[in-house]
């Protein structure tokens, strides 16, 4: 066979050697196109990093008259009057942290319950549609929410819930102060249930995702020496995923922090600091989103800004922190 | 009681709370699904398709904030997808072991949940201060800004699922590296792609926030570009705010509207991407 | 067997393959399509090969056998520059292609891709029809018409013994075939291009026995045309269808000769003792 195959080898690196020639001429061709693709994406990767430059870049600019005007004092200043032009966030920030803390409070036992009920309990057969319909309903447009909130369930904790929180705990000291009458139906009560029922479908899905990543083994092992079901999940599922499901509140607590029309519709727009859950308030977004078309003057204007920007900062320290955790447990999980 | 009673009863307690808590989540949504069933169909009829908002007192329908709605909707998607699509494949492609596209990964994901009505200011300050009036093409703009994270993180984790085989087959065949990412990445990772821009329309198809102080709003019907538009999200904020009746029903019907297109999106984008996870 | 080998051919001389302490090989003077030079080759910090030595004879198939791990399928890899897609990874020595450097960092890489062709483990059929997975990487290079391409797919396929099973369902997606068929369809895709040589990754062992010995039987074939570098847990395989095998063994090259010397009478004992399968 080598005999016979000396001419054709000949022939065949002649070929080889043409081939090389108009392969080179094509592919110069294709590095021109090749280079250019490769900074069309990689300057769109910039480009969302200038995205969040140009987000915070333009909110300091647009709040400097009023930080300018105010100092840090914006943010404890209670007053908020545009006639007289004096502006301070603190109604507003205390509105949207308290807000976000009651909504966490409701949302995340329940949400919890809800993704132990997903992984341990329920029947196979009903895991995936109900799994689903949770993943569905936290894409629902918040501003559902916020007139279900206004129309339906106001005026329903107006008439039952409110009335009977103040006449309940009327004799308990400090209790009574948290909940004291006149039973408005807004306010920020409603608001936080409102955004706990907004964030729940969040936290169950986030909640059971990250109960999925706890090896069945480990599962197993627990169950093999005698654990009840709730042990199970109190010392193994729990502690493995303490990452991952702190960090998923916190998503959870980002997104409250920075909703807009899901509280607006009952929040009750008052700028004023209230000891009573009850009374209304109102929170960061609500504000802007309330008077921002209406503001007239530089400094109301700019003051509603630098709102925004204490609102975006707030919410950028919480999202970091949270993605931060959900990070350590998809580590743990490729481990 | 003996111990291990103890720990059976609690068990069971506990079990019952998670039992409960579901029951209650499921309550809780479905009477919020119920109310808007209800208020959204009697408030339903041909005049919502067919005639403009009306003023105070009046009948009307919201065609104009529906089609509102459709223009800045297809025109934010149409502004933000490229440049999601094209960034998430520099992360996944040509920068996947790069530091910056680790940076780039973790300020997405903080975009991605960001608040929008922070982004809205931002258009603000940048299209409606400039030019100095509100316009459709401002509202769009700050859609197209809500677009692209999300666009950004479907499309990187897509491409990432694209076995690393399959890569590898088509670079040692000696093809350029633009070309097996449009000619084969894309197409392997086609139907995760097109879900995450249907779930990209979703999220942003029922926006207000950002809409309120760019497009703002516009009683009658307009296709321009360059002046205040209507959108559905924007009059069911103004109308169900108002006292009148008609206004009231008429935001409880463009309520039924936004949830069924946004549920109708999700739940393609779901069955595509289950299609995905079976082949 | 060795000693059929006529004494003229076997070349005595400082052959790069001899360095100190390795049996001193015997080697034919065949023409090199490739040839490692003192290759060493790092992920990271640790030493996955340690200065290898080993040619590619021209149309030749040579086999690389040994324990998992030991650097079979790194080497491989180095001879397309298939690790620089990953960072961390890096080769030092010569690896030559007709006398010129592989491992020139000014080199063209899909230039040398489309040279040096490469068969994976797992089949690896692109996303689209079994005609276009042909014609796509054909079409880069050469603007040719509809007829010719209908010929040069059909060539490709031929080549690749697949044309039977597929001629009929050219439009069917690529991804419909069976495993053996997909793993033909891929060297199908690799011949298309007209590559000078053919790297094949353990092509055998995600298929069936009776996929492996029409892909065995096609390896065979190729080898009239192309040179061939075969990477194989199996060592009947490597027996069957190589000329020339290598044993690799801790990323040293232990062993490298003929086939039928190196599994009838190895020199090394630690080849003796992997092919009578005393470890690995």
């Amino acid at each position: 066979m080598t005999e016979t195959a000396a001419p054709q080898r000949a022939k065949a690196s002649f070929d080889a050697r043409a081939l090389i020639v108009s392969r080179e001429a094509a592919l110069k061709r294709f590095e021109l196109g090749d280079r250019a693709f490769h900074t069309l994406t990689k300057s769109s990767a910039i480009a969302v990093l200038v995205l969040l430059g140009g987000v915070i870049i333009s909110l300091i600019h647009g709040s400097a008259p009023a930080l300018r005007e105010f100092g840090f004092g914006f943010l404890t200043s209670q007053s908020w009057n545009p006639v007289t032009e004096k502006f301070g966030a603190g109604p507003a920030i205390y509105g949207t942290l308290l807000t976000s803390f009651i909504a966490l409070l409701i949302a995340a036992p329940v949400g919890f319950g809800i993704a132990v009920f997903l992984t341990e309990i329920c029947p196979f057969q009903l895991r995936r549609p109900i799994g689903v319909a949770v993943e569905l309903l936290a894409g629902i447009p918040s501003i559902i929410y916020g007139i279900w909130g206004m129309f339906i369930l106001a005026p329903v904790l107006q008439a039952t819930l409110q009335p009977w929180l103040i006449a309940g705990f009327a004799d308990v000291p400090l209790l009574n102060d948290l909940f004291a009458g006149p039973p408005y139906g807004i306010g920020i009560f409603t608001a936080s249930i409102i955004l706990a029922i907004m964030i729940l479908p969040l936290i169950a899905s986030i909640s059971r995702d990250v109960f999925a990543t706890v090896p069945t083994v480990l599962k197993e092992a627990a169950f093999g020496v005698g654990c009840t079901r709730w042990e199970v999940v109190r010392r193994i599922v729990m502690p493995y995923t303490g990452a991952g499901l702190i960090g998923g509140v916190m998503l959870a607590l980002g997104r409250a922090l920075g909703e807009t029309m899901a509280v607006t519709f009952v929040i009750g727009n008052a700028h004023k600091i209230h000891p009573s859950i009850l009374g209304p308030g109102t929170t960061i977004s609500a504000t802007i989103a309330n008077e921002f078309t209406e503001a007239d003057g530089v400094l109301y204007t700019s003051s509603l800004i630098a709102l925004g920007l204490v609102l975006f900062i707030i919410t950028f320290v919480v999202l970091a922190a949270s993605r931060l955790m959900l990070a350590r447990i998809k580590r743990q999980e490729g481990r | 009681m003996s111990l291990a009673a103890t720990r059976k009863a609690r068990s069971a307690l506990a079990m019952g709370a998670c039992i409960g808590s579901a029951a209650l989540g499921l309550l809780a949504l479905a009477l919020i699904l119920g109310a808007l069933l209800w208020n959204g169909f009697t408030s339903l009829n041909l005049a919502v398709f067919t005639q403009n908002t009306p003023p105070p007192g009046a009948t009307g329908g919201l065609l104009n904030a529906i089609v509102g709605s459709l223009i800045m909707t297809v025109l934010g998607v149409a502004l933000g997808a490229p440049l999601g699509l094209f960034a998430g494949t520099y992360m996944a492609e040509y920068g996947r072991h790069a530091k910056l596209t680790m940076v780039v990964r973790f300020i997405n994901d903080i975009l991605l949940s960001a608040p929008s009505i922070v982004i809205g200011l931002f258009v603000y300050e940048i299209t409606v201060v400039r030019i100095g009036h509100f316009s459709a093409i401002a509202g769009a703009l700050s859609l197209a800004l809500l677009v692209v994270p999300v666009v950004v993180r479907t499309t990187e984790d897509m491409l990432n699922l694209v076995p690393g085989g399959l890569r590898e087959a088509s670079i040692a065949l000696g093809l350029p590296r633009a070309l097996i990412i449009r000619h084969i990445a894309y197409k392997a990772a086609r139907s995760g792609l097109i879900t995450g821009l249907l779930l990209a329309v979703a999220r942003v198809s029922g926006e207000t926030a950002p809409l309120l102080f760019t497009a703002l709003n516009n009683q009658f019907f307009s296709a321009n570009l360059n002046a205040p538009m209507a959108s559905l999200p924007v009059v069911i904020f103004q109308f169900a705010l108002s006292p009148y009746k008609d206004w009231q029903n008429l935001a409880w019907a463009g309520a039924l509207l936004i949830t069924t297109a946004v549920l109708a999106l999700s739940v393609t984008a779901r069955i595509l991407g289950a299609q995905k996870t079976m082949k | 067997m060795n000693e059929s080998i006529p004494h003229d051919r076997v070349q005595e001389t400082a052959h790069p393959l001899a360095p100190e302490g390795l049996a001193a090989p015997e080697l034919p003077a065949l023409p090199e399509k490739m040839s490692v030079r003192d290759l060493d080759f790092f992920y990271g910090d640790s030493r996955a090969l340690k200065k290898v030595c080993v040619p590619l004879f021209d149309r030749k198939v040579t086999a690389f056998i040994g324990p998992s791990g030991c650097g079979k399928s790194t080497l491989l890899r180095v001879l397309n520059r298939m690790y620089d897609l990953y960072p961390g990874q890096h080769a030092e020595g010569q690896v030559l292609l007709d006398g010129e450097n592989v491992l020139d960092p000014k080199l063209d890489l899909n230039a040398l891709r489309a040279r040096v062709g490469m068969v994976f483990q797992k089949p690896t059929p692109f996303p689209m029809t079994i005609y276009e997975n042909i014609a796509f990487g054909v079409r880069l290079y050469e603007k040719i018409g509809k007829a010719d391409m209908d010929e040069r797919v059909e060539k490709a396929l031929r080549g690749a013994a697949i044309w039977d099973e597929v001629k009929d369902k050219l439009n069917a997606s690529g991804l419909s075939l069976s495993g053996g068929q997909q793993q033909r369809l891929c060297i199908a895709r690799t011949v298309a291009i007209q590559p000078e040589v053919i790297l094949f990754d353990e092509p055998c062992s995600a298929l069936d026995p009776i996929s492996t010995a029409k892909v065995e039987e096609l390896i065979d074939e190729l080898r009239q045309e192309y040179t061939i570098a075969i990477v194989t847990h199996n060592m009947q395989q490597a027996v069957r269808v190589s000329q020339y095998t290598a044993f690799m063994y801790l990323g040293e090259m232990v062993e490298f000769g003929e086939t039928s010397q190196m599994f009838q009478a190895p020199k090394e004992s630690r080849t003796q003792d992997y092919i009578t399968g005393r470890f690995g």
